[in-house]
């Protein structure tokens, strides 16, 4: 086929980051530091199955200070991703991608992704899950 | 030669030779992800806390082992599809791309089965 002069992806180094593009990479960020993290799920319920003291030290590394650090990430970007998902399917039915709607629903997206991460985790210190 | 004009190459199946199954999947496991996920972080929170005795008391309600089971086989169904998009992107050797492919595919299901099993065995006291 004729080669044609089409628009090119935005070149990286030179690039603005832009909300738009910055929230699009975060998505795939995200979605492939769920993956990775889904293994501490997995070894957190093998641990439960195998008995009191194998949780008791799984319970020790995630609910010590550097886990609860990695955990809170980890329910941002589970939220995130969720969020920005949603949007995703949005999109997908052909609705809200005018510039101002895709901005719009960037903001609420954040917004809403950061107000659930709070959310888990007020609940988890208030019900004794948080320490 | 090719006798066939390139929009016979496109109609159909297209290009990747699987139509838009990987895609549909991809949006059903995702809409499918929304309630799970929402279900498993506020109940996580709550729950994950106390000791053995009533973590494990927890897991193996039927409501909560059938939710995580699902959880599971739809989380790592989920991101094997997604994770095989971003290899292809990213990954161009043929040979380093399967190898890829096939080990982020073994290690879905592999974790799947696994994270499943643990919940049947609190389940089932075993
Ligand atoms: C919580 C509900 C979730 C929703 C609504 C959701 C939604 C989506 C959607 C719509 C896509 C396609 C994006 C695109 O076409 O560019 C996607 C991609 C992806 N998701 Fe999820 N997802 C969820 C949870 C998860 C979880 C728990 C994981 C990992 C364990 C995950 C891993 C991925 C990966 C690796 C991709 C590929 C990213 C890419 O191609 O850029 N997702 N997700």
């Amino acid at each position: 086929m004729e080669q044609q002069d089409r628009p090119l992806s935005p070149h990286l180094q030179v690039y603005r980051p832009q909300l738009t593009s910055v929230m699009s990479i975060s998505h795939r960020v995200c979605g492939v530091a769920l993956s990775v993290g889904s293994l501490l799920l997995i070894y957190w319920l093998s641990a439960a199955a195998a008995g009191p003291e194998a949780f008791s030290r799984a319970q020790g590394m995630l609910g010590g200070f550097f886990g609860q650090i990695i955990l809170f990430l980890f329910t941002y970007a589970l939220f995130y991703h969720l969020c920005n998902g949603v949007r995703h399917l949005y999109w997908d039915s052909g609705n809200g991608l005018e510039i101002d709607a895709v901005y719009r629903t960037g903001y609420i997206v954040i917004g809403v992704s950061i107000a659930l991460t709070l959310l888990v985790w007020i609940l988890a210190y208030a019900t004794g899950g948080g320490a | 030669m090719d006798l066939r004009t390139p929009i016979k190459n496109a109609r159909g199946l297209g290009s990747a030779k699987n139509g838009v199954t990987h895609w549909w999947l991809q949006r059903v496991t995702a809409v499918a992800l929304v309630p799970l996920v929402i279900w498993f972080a506020f109940s996580l929170a709550s729950n994950a806390g106390g000791n053995h005795a009533e973590v494990t008391a927890w897991i193996a309600s039927p409501l909560t082992a059938g939710l995580f089971i699902l959880l599971i086989g739809t989380v790592f169904f989920h991101a094997q599809l997604g994770l095989q998009v971003v290899i292809e992107d990213y990954v161009h050797g043929k040979v380093a791309q399967l190898a890829c492919l096939l080990a982020v595919k073994f290690l879905a299901f592999i974790l799947a089965v696994t994270g499943i099993l643990a919940v049947l065995r609190i389940a089932l006291g075993g």
